[in-house]
């Protein structure tokens, strides 16, 4: 049998130093997906540190923050009223991923964590510059529909496949993440990584840290969203790409906006330079189309993404049409 | 005391045991000793196993056993020359990726699992190809006629019509994943007596096929599934996986259970295979067809051959007098197909019924007409009436219920914002088929009446069904009357497939019944009762606690002057979303013409599940190998794509009801195929009409619409 030991712990400085001990540790939340990692021989942890029972559930607003606990259920966070009523984008934006039932179990920091759904990556017979170093790329050549248009490298073109954390980064939310030294802060927009020549990172946790939580900042955004996922079927499938569009309109006039795409990179891409153009324009399609194109610039297919080329820009001007056009 | 929980009497018999869990299907059996067996699969997809090492995985703990081609369990049929290529565990050849080449047995499932990725392969590798469009092209490539030639009148008028298309449709591989798992549970006992738990779709067919690999005799093989969950066509034969489950059991000694996993499903236990279809239609200006050619490429594999019914339709489903056929399979390296729902008539009418939507647009007609006007009176392929059709009812019942009359002729006409609306329909024809079954009947002087046979339930509510049959002739309420099937030594019946279930094993139950009425009538008159006495006092005047008979049913000469044929028409109105190619059924009219409905709820259930089987093949569904290694890609539920509740609309369920005369003696006809037959080209047609894209390869994804 491949053993591992299960350890469970209660508080988030037992956890860490349960983490520090071992190289090859690993914190299990609702498993949704590093459980599926084990089956498939992906990854093999000889220790899994059950963290469910440290008490980092709790949503509440600090300020003019709202802090949400790491291990809060995604459906917890979809549902709460704080979430609803000012960051309704990321409520949205959790019941478009997965399915109800996966949705009660896992966490919001387990989300952030969730590996690349790339098939090469799964199958331990195919190559995966991302599962074991220098065996090279299955999708660049192969199956790459699902895979990314931004932001790629010659050893990955792998998708991070959250929805919750496009609508996070287009939040401006931050991580609070707490090692033996003390608890430290960083922009989610800074948490996942690109591919680069470290495929095998998917972000910049450091090896002797536990995500503990979010700050996200109230916003005026909570009336002009929408979260809009195209997929192969209605619920339970990844993006192929989805966009998180969020305004503050006075006069049709845009004051703030948010843009980011997800199923397009390796991580939640932001849509800055749109951002940069809408702001303070006119609230039209004109503008939004002028922006959905300025978003593809250094955009790249392979092939079978290539309609991606196509469907990134659509989508987001619906999403604008869509954000625009909510009462 | 479960049956007192139906509401009423079209309930499903066995609803309650399944929906409390108390339904056993194969895998919860549980026997003393049992063991677990995990198959290990090939990582090539073509050459020979050099070596094999399973020293590992036999010192793991708790490992009984590793069996493979080395060590060649005793299987009397394979120790001969000649028969299939693939004899599991008697041949070192690879066929195709994610072959079974070893099976670990070990006293827990987890440590069977363990050891089996300690057993290591070494292989020879040739070259391979499980791509069926480059095998198409290959002019070295093996190619078999699949279907004899067919040909009335002239080849190929198409060509020479006033209005003529040709056109070519492709349909990918489609994984019949039910949700329950393969598998079967094992037990060989000393002199040869074997009990095997099975998921099957028909008991005395697996008990043939393991008498065959093992020759010994089918008296020796006890075969029970009294349940299973879904089977849609993969169930209908005993994979090599089973035979390798009941050696592993002979080898060791004791029960052995394999339930395999969802990747494996891809691999073990077939698909609907891959087809390239070519339609040739011709008409005149009037709208009238003058000629129909439809060529069809199947998929199958280097090791079995497999064929299905792909260009059947074409041969009588429209008034021409100018039709021809072709059918080749083409082998490629991937595990052998199965029939899946609809099996080859699905994957044909996707083909003609698009090409008849794509003609009518091409002589501005609507489609309906179009079919109403070249709708056949008579089977122009056998030159013999229909036994019944109601066809052009069922379009008009159809055509109301969708809204047919919001539908423009020209497509993208319906447009809101993004959104363009279009609808489409297409008709589904199969078989009405009806083979031969025996029943055994027992009246019982406490009321109640218990019916048996060894066919099976795949979840179509055979045993609804059949108790209706009963309930009716009989006047015997439905919780008195039992109906017990899944096991091969209740009277033989054929396996659940083709949609012949309820004609064939429901002639059985009314020819028993209608035996049993007799019987008792004459005990009636015999013991000077009246003739319409209740037959438990005639049981108890004559002092018998019951009466048994078994009766063999069987069509008649009917079938050799009526052409007899189940129709269904499925209309959908969709919705496109211009800017994300999303897809949306909005609203579903299905309408069978199936002769008469003898269990409407069941058959209301079998019509949904065909939609939602539909909305699958149209839209979600599709097997995708990578074919640098042979290997599938999407090989699990979160990416191969059923389709979910949120994709499946209100599906309104429609039947003529009307009994066929000639069929059988209910009247009722088959409808579990075409309940799904068709159903993709009205999504195609819809799809047309909305945005005036016409999609010829399926499944119909956002990035086809965009394209």
């Amino acid at each position: 049998m491949i053993n591992f030991q299960y350890l469970r712990t209660t508080t988030a400085k037992s956890a860490i130093a349960l983490l520090v001990k071992d190289k090859n540790a690993k914190f299990l939340a609702g498993g949704t997906n590093l459980i599926d990692l084990m089956k498939r021989g992906v990854t093999a942890p000889e220790k899994l540190i059950d963290i469910n029972h440290v008490p980092l559930k709790e949503i509440k607003q600090v300020g003019n923050k709202i802090h949400i606990g790491a291990l809060a259920s995604n459906t917890a966070v979809a549902d709460h009223v704080l979430i609803k009523e000012k960051l309704p984008l990321l409520s949205w934006a959790l019941q478009a991923g997965a399915s109800a039932q996966l949705r009660n179990v896992a966490t919001v920091g387990g989300n952030m964590m969730q590996r690349t759904r790339c098939g090469y990556f799964y199958d331990i017979e195919m190559p995966c510059n991302k599962r074991q170093s220098g065996t090279g790329c299955g999708a660049m050549e192969g199956f790459n529909r699902m895979h990314a248009i931004f932001g790629t490298s010659e050893q990955c073109i792998a998708v991070h496949p959250s929805d919750m954390c496009i609508a996070l980064v287009a939040l401006d939310a931050e991580v609070v993440l707490a090692s033996t030294k003390g608890e430290r802060k960083m922009l989610f927009k800074d948490f996942h990584r690109l591919a680069g020549d470290t495929p095998h990172l998917d972000n910049n946790l450091k090896a002797d840290e536990m995500i503990i939580g979010l700050e996200i900042p109230i916003n005026n955004l909570a009336k002009n969203y929408h979260y809009l996922k195209v997929r192969d079927r209605a619920s339970y499938a990844f993006a192929l790409v989805s966009v998180a569009a969020a305004f503050e309109i006075a006069d049709n006039k845009i004051i703030d906006v948010r843009l980011a795409m997800g199923g397009v990179a390796h991580k939640p891409w932001r849509l800055t330079a749109s951002e940069l153009f809408l702001r303070g324009k006119e609230a039209s399609l004109n503008n939004f189309e002028q922006a959905a194109q300025l978003a593809m610039k250094d955009a790249k297919g392979f092939g079978g993404n290539d309609f991606k080329l196509k469907l990134a820009p659509n989508t987001i001007i619906e999403a604008l049409n869509l954000a625009k056009s909510k009462a | 005391m479960e049956k007192n929980m139906l509401k009423d009497e079209n309930d499903r018999v066995d609803g309650f045991l399944k929906v409390t869990g108390k339904a056993k299907y194969f895998a919860e059996y549980e026997l003393p000793g049992l063991t677990y067996g995990v198959l290990v699969t090939s990582t090539i997809t073509k050459g020979k196993i050099t070596s094999l090492d399973t020293k590992a995985a036999e010192k793991a703990p708790g490992v009984i056993a590793v069996i493979s081609h080395l060590n060649k369990p005793s299987a009397a049929a394979y120790e001969q020359e000649g028969g299939p290529q693939m004899k599991i565990f008697y041949t070192d050849k690879i066929f195709y990726n994610g072959q079974p080449i070893a099976i670990v047995v070990a006293n827990t499932f987890e440590r069977a699992t363990y050891a089996a990725s300690l057993v290591k392969a070494t292989y020879a590798k040739e070259t391979f190809n499980t791509d069926f469009e480059k095998a198409l092209k290959d002019p070295k490539a093996k190619k078999f006629q699949g279907q004899a030639d067919y040909k009335r009148g002239e080849e190929n008028a198409y060509k020479t019509a006033e209005v003529k298309l040709e056109e070519r449709y492709f349909l990918p591989i489609e994984t019949h994943n039910p949700m329950e798992l393969h598998g079967i549970i094992a037990d060989w006992r000393p002199n040869n007596q074997l009990t095997v738990y099975a998921k099957t779709q028909g008991v005395k067919a697996t008990q043939g096929t393991i008498a065959n690999v093992f020759k010994i005799p089918i008296e020796n093989i006890q075969v029970n599934s009294e349940f299973v969950g879904g089977g849609f066509g993969m169930a209908l034969r005993t994979w090599p996986l089973e035979i390798a489950t009941v050696m592993a059991s002979k080898h060791i000694g004791k029960p052995v259970k394999v339930v395999i996993t969802r990747m494996q499903m891809f691999t073990m236990v077939g698909n609907r295979p891959a087809a390239i279809q070519t339609i040739g239609l011709g008409a005149n200006k009037d709208g009238k067809l003058t000629g129909i050619t439809h060529r069809a490429y199947g998929e199958t594999s280097t090791y079995e051959n497999f064929t299905e019914g792909v260009v059947n339709m074409a041969k009588f489903m429209y008034q021409c007098d100018n039709v021809n056929t072709s059918y080749v399979i083409i082998p490629v390296d991937l595990g052998v197909p199965i029939w899946m729902r609809g099996p080859g008539e699905a994957t044909g009418a996707f083909a003609l019924e698009s090409a008849i939507d794509e003609m009518a647009h091409a002589l501005d007609m609507d489609p309906l007409e179009f079919r109403i006007k070249n709708d056949p009176e008579t089977d122009q392929q056998k030159n013999k009436p229909f036994s019944s059709k109601n066809i052009k009812e069922a379009y008009k019942i159809g055509a109301d219920k969708i809204g047919w009359r919001n539908r423009k002729n020209k497509p993208g006409s319906l447009v809101e914002g993004p959104w363009q609306t279009g609808y489409g329909v297409s008709v589904g024809v199969f078989n009405a088929n009806r083979g031969k079954a025996s029943v055994k009947g027992i009246l019982k002087a406490d009321g109640s009446l218990l019916l048996q046979s060894a066919t099976s339930d795949i979840g179509p509510g055979t045993g609804t069904g059949m108790t209706l049959i009963a309930n009716k002739l009989m006047n015997i309420p439905v919780n008195k009357i039992t109906f017990e099937l899944g096991d091969s030594s209740l009277p033989p019946a054929p396996s659940q497939g083709g949609s012949a279930t309820l004609s064939t094993v429901g002639s059985a139950v009314n020819d028993v019944c209608v035996a049993l009425k007799s019987t008792i009538a004459e005990l009636a008159a015999n013991s000077n009762m009246d003739a319409t006495a209740n037959f438990v006092d005639v049981l108890k005047k004559n002092n018998l606690p019951q009466i048994e008979i078994t009766k063999e049913s069987q069509s008649g000469k009917e079938k050799d002057s009526y052409s007899m044929y189940s129709f269904s028409i499925h209309f959908v109105q969709v919705k496109v979303n211009s800017l994300t190619g999303v897809v949306k059924i909005n609203k579903i009219v299905s309408v069978g013409d199936s002769g008469t409905i003898v269990s409407p709820k069941t058959a209301r259930s079998q019509m949904v599940g065909g939609a939602v089987g539909g909305i699958g093949m149209a839209l979600t569904e599709e097997s995708i190998i990578d074919h640098r290694y042979g290997r599938y890609i999407n090989n699990n539920f979160a990416d191969y794509h059923v389709p979910v509740n949120a994709d499946v609309p209100e599906i309104d369920v429609n039947f003529i009801n009307k009994p066929d005369p000639y069929i059988n003696p209910m009247g009722a006809k088959g409808m579990g195929e075409i309940a799904l037959i068709g159903f993709s080209a009205a999504v195609a047609n819809a799809v047309f009409n909305a945005t005036g894209k016409r999609i010829r390869t399926l499944p119909i994804t956002p990035d086809k619409i965009l394209a």
